[in-house]
């Protein structure tokens, strides 16, 4: 929330300030998504002022790009579904490649799956990328169930187990594409599936765990964990990794962790794009290919605890973070990763109102 | 000369009024029915994924203009008892929240007015003093409080009246706590205004009569002070009917409020026509109380 307000009002100043003869570039991303070192450094270096604006929902910036003017040279939406749908809705422009030198450092096993949405990676390039999984207090789930299965669905999903931890505190993300692939993942059908079938089987399974949940929300459980205000949540890895982190330097005795659920994850690539309405074109690009440097992708990498999409990156991330299986997860887990295509509008609007279903029990 | 400039200030004078009678309907029709009409636009169109994401219901097909209103939006919210559901648990937590504010605020406008002239002003500003901290920190200052490791279970976990940490925070309870907390002062203010106009005559009157202080109350009082009653109970039930930060911050996952389902509708759905069916009627619910009570206030009159 700070860095959202300060960013804000960065932004403000910078709009302000900058020039008619001035190059400017828009930039729009996540909260936390960089290190602070990166943006002054690029001004510098090309003398192109830096705009830069952050949200914390893919939500908010989808919001902004459909109403057509959003004022952005550079978003950082996660691929799929809300990339995807975007650039089915014409939201974006293809990018330039002779404007971008570094391109050959992306990952290219990262490119691979990402051209399964994007063909010929045309219109993105990866920036960082995560899992969706457990988020726990180690102490605490200890003391509950000294046995209990942290890096299966099975402590979120299997009613009997996860009644163990309903006092001590349970949250889900409010994602109805995470907790819906996540549990067929665990119920054993295709994450994937746009059958109602499915649908209806995951619905009448999360009804079981339902009563054991306290709350769905997509950002509460980072301080929730940090603060041992609950003990058990299905969240983003690289937000459990902010809670750790913060639990760490509050130095109050706890202790959070995160896994990667066995039974596969959703894997989450944030991509780099510029959106067609763009007016800075060339800085837009001048932007992307400066954060493809290897050096630039690494420092973000080590700072905020996600993994790069950046091969070249990899061998200059801080020990810490590019030996830690959680933010760079071995080969077998790697494989077991899932990702989703979008549905139909109609299939959409099935599912929101099966997760409202979900949310309040009926 | 004395007549002409008279005159001439006066025709002045009319402009003027004129002008400030016109202000407040131009800013009405600026800022509330322009935005309406568009939000009832968008809740005709029917959904299309594009920039804007849906098709508007008056459209020009080869200069013609068409109109072509969808009302499978609204065909929608009636498809599911989910929505009336929201509507619902919406329109109770902000029933229960007013009665909670009347009970609270009640005592408090009427002891401010009692009070010694000269205290009046501080007690009137301590108040509004919580307006002076942002609106979302102190929503964020009650997580702190509720929290299962919180202040208040902290105080009774060292008092010994609990043994282990209750559940407070992410319960129905903990949302009307904030709106009460957020709204009270919304009560207080107008009913301070109308009591304090109380003409302490008609109270001796009372006494003199015969009539006990308790009697005197209900019957002089009270029905004189109703005005105030209605104004703070509008100003508390109405923006607690919408309320989305406090339900999302405070509440769990029992208390559906159809702030939320807009949210969802226009944010995770990206469905603009059907969240804004739901603002629609969402008005609509809002104003039939609104009619109501303003009714029951002129016949006072």
């Amino acid at each position: 929330m700070r860095g959202l307000v300060a960013g804000l009002a960065l932004a403000v100043l910078c709009g302000a300030s900058a020039g008619a003869q001035e190059r400017t570039v828009n930039v729009y991303n996540w909260s936390d998504y960089i290190d602070p070192k990166t943006v002054p450094a690029f001004q510098a270096e090309s003398g192109i002022k830096v705009v830069y604006d952050v949200y914390d929902s893919n939500e908010t910036l989808e919001a902004k790009l459909l109403t057509g003017r959003s004022g952005y040279d550079v978003v950082v939406p996660t691929n799929s579904p809300f990339f995807v749908r975007q650039l089915a809705a014409g939201v974006y422009q293809s990018l330039d490649r002779s404007k971008i030198r570094n391109w050959s450092n992306l990952d290219p096993r990262i490119m691979e799956l990402l051209a399964k949405y994007d063909p010929q990676n045309a219109y993105s390039v990866p920036w960082m990328w995560g899992t969706s999984g457990i988020g726990y207090n180690v102490k605490k789930i200890r003391e509950v169930m000294p046995d209990a299965p942290v890096d299966s669905l099975s402590i979120l999903l299997d009613p009997a187990v996860v009644a163990r931890f309903a006092k001590c505190g349970v949250m889900m993300l409010d994602s109805p594409t995470d907790v819906f692939s996540a549990t067929l993942a665990y119920l054993g059908r295709n994450p994937d599936s746009k059958a109602k079938a499915d649908l209806d089987a995951a619905v009448a399974h999360l009804q079981k765990i339902r009563p054991h949940v306290r709350k769905f929300h997509s950002s509460e459980y980072i301080n929730a964990l940090a603060n041992g205000d609950v003990c058990l949540a299905f969240g983003f890895s690289g937000d459990v990794i902010q809670a750790m982190n913060r639990a760490k330097e509050a130095k109050r005795g706890v202790e959070v962790s995160y896994a990667i659920p066995k039974e596969g994850a959703l894997f989450a690539v944030d991509v780099l794009a510029i959106p067609s309405s763009a007016r800075n074109v060339d800085e837009a690009h001048a932007f992307i290919d400066y954060l493809m440097r290897p050096e630039v992708s690494a420092q973000a990498s080590s700072f905020v605890g996600y993994a790069s999409g950046n091969k070249a990156a990899l061998p200059l991330v801080d020990a810490a973070v590019r030996e830690d299986p959680r933010i760079y997860p071995p080969q077998a887990a790697v494989d077991r990763f899932y990702t989703l295509t979008p549905g139909d509008a109609g299939y959409e609007r099935l599912r929101t109102r099966a997760w409202t279903r979900v949310k309040t029990g009926r | 000369m004395l007549p002409a400039t008279v005159t001439a200030r006066r025709r002045r004078g009319d402009g003027f009024t004129r002008l400030a009678l016109l202000l407040p309907y131009a800013w009405l029709v600026a800022f509330l029915l322009l935005p309406f009409l568009v939000v009832v636009a968008v809740s005709l169109s029917t959904k299309e994924l594009g920039t804007p994401p849906f098709v508007p219901p008056l459209r020009l097909e080869g200069g013609v203009p068409r109109l072509a209103p969808d009302f499978g939006n609204y065909a929608y919210l009636l498809d599911d008892p989910l929505y009336a559901v929201a509507y619902l648990n919406s329109l109770k937590v902000a029933l229960i929240s007013t009665l909670a504010c009347l009970a609270l605020g009640y005592p408090m406008a009427y002891a401010i007015v009692r009070a010694p002239a000269r205290r009046r002003p501080l007690l009137l500003t301590l108040i509004i003093l919580p307006f002076w901290t942002s609106f979302l920190i102190r929503v964020y200052a009650w997580i702190g409080i509720l929290a299962p490791n919180g202040l208040l279970n902290a105080l009774l976990l060292w008092l010994g009246w609990t043994g282990e940490p209750l559940v407070l925070l992410s319960t129905e309870p903990a949302v009307v706590l904030g709106i009460v907390y957020s709204y009270l002062p919304f009560m207080i203010l107008p009913l301070y205004a109308t009591l304090e106009r109380l003409d302490p005559a008609l109270l001796e009157a009372a006494s003199d009569l015969g009539c006990r202080p308790a009697a005197a109350f209900l019957r002089v009082t009270l029905p004189l002070s109703l005005p105030g009653v209605v104004a703070g109970s509008m100003l508390v039930f109405v923006p607690a009917v919408g309320e989305f930060v406090i339900p999302d911050l405070l509440g769990g996952t029992d208390s559906l409020m159809i702030g939320k389902v807009v949210w969802d509708e226009f944010f995770s759905n990206t469905d603009w026509p059907v969240a804004s069916a739901v603002a629609v009627v969402l008005l609509l619910v809002l104003i039939l109380p609104l009619l109501w009570l303003q009714r029951l206030q002129g016949d006072r009159r």
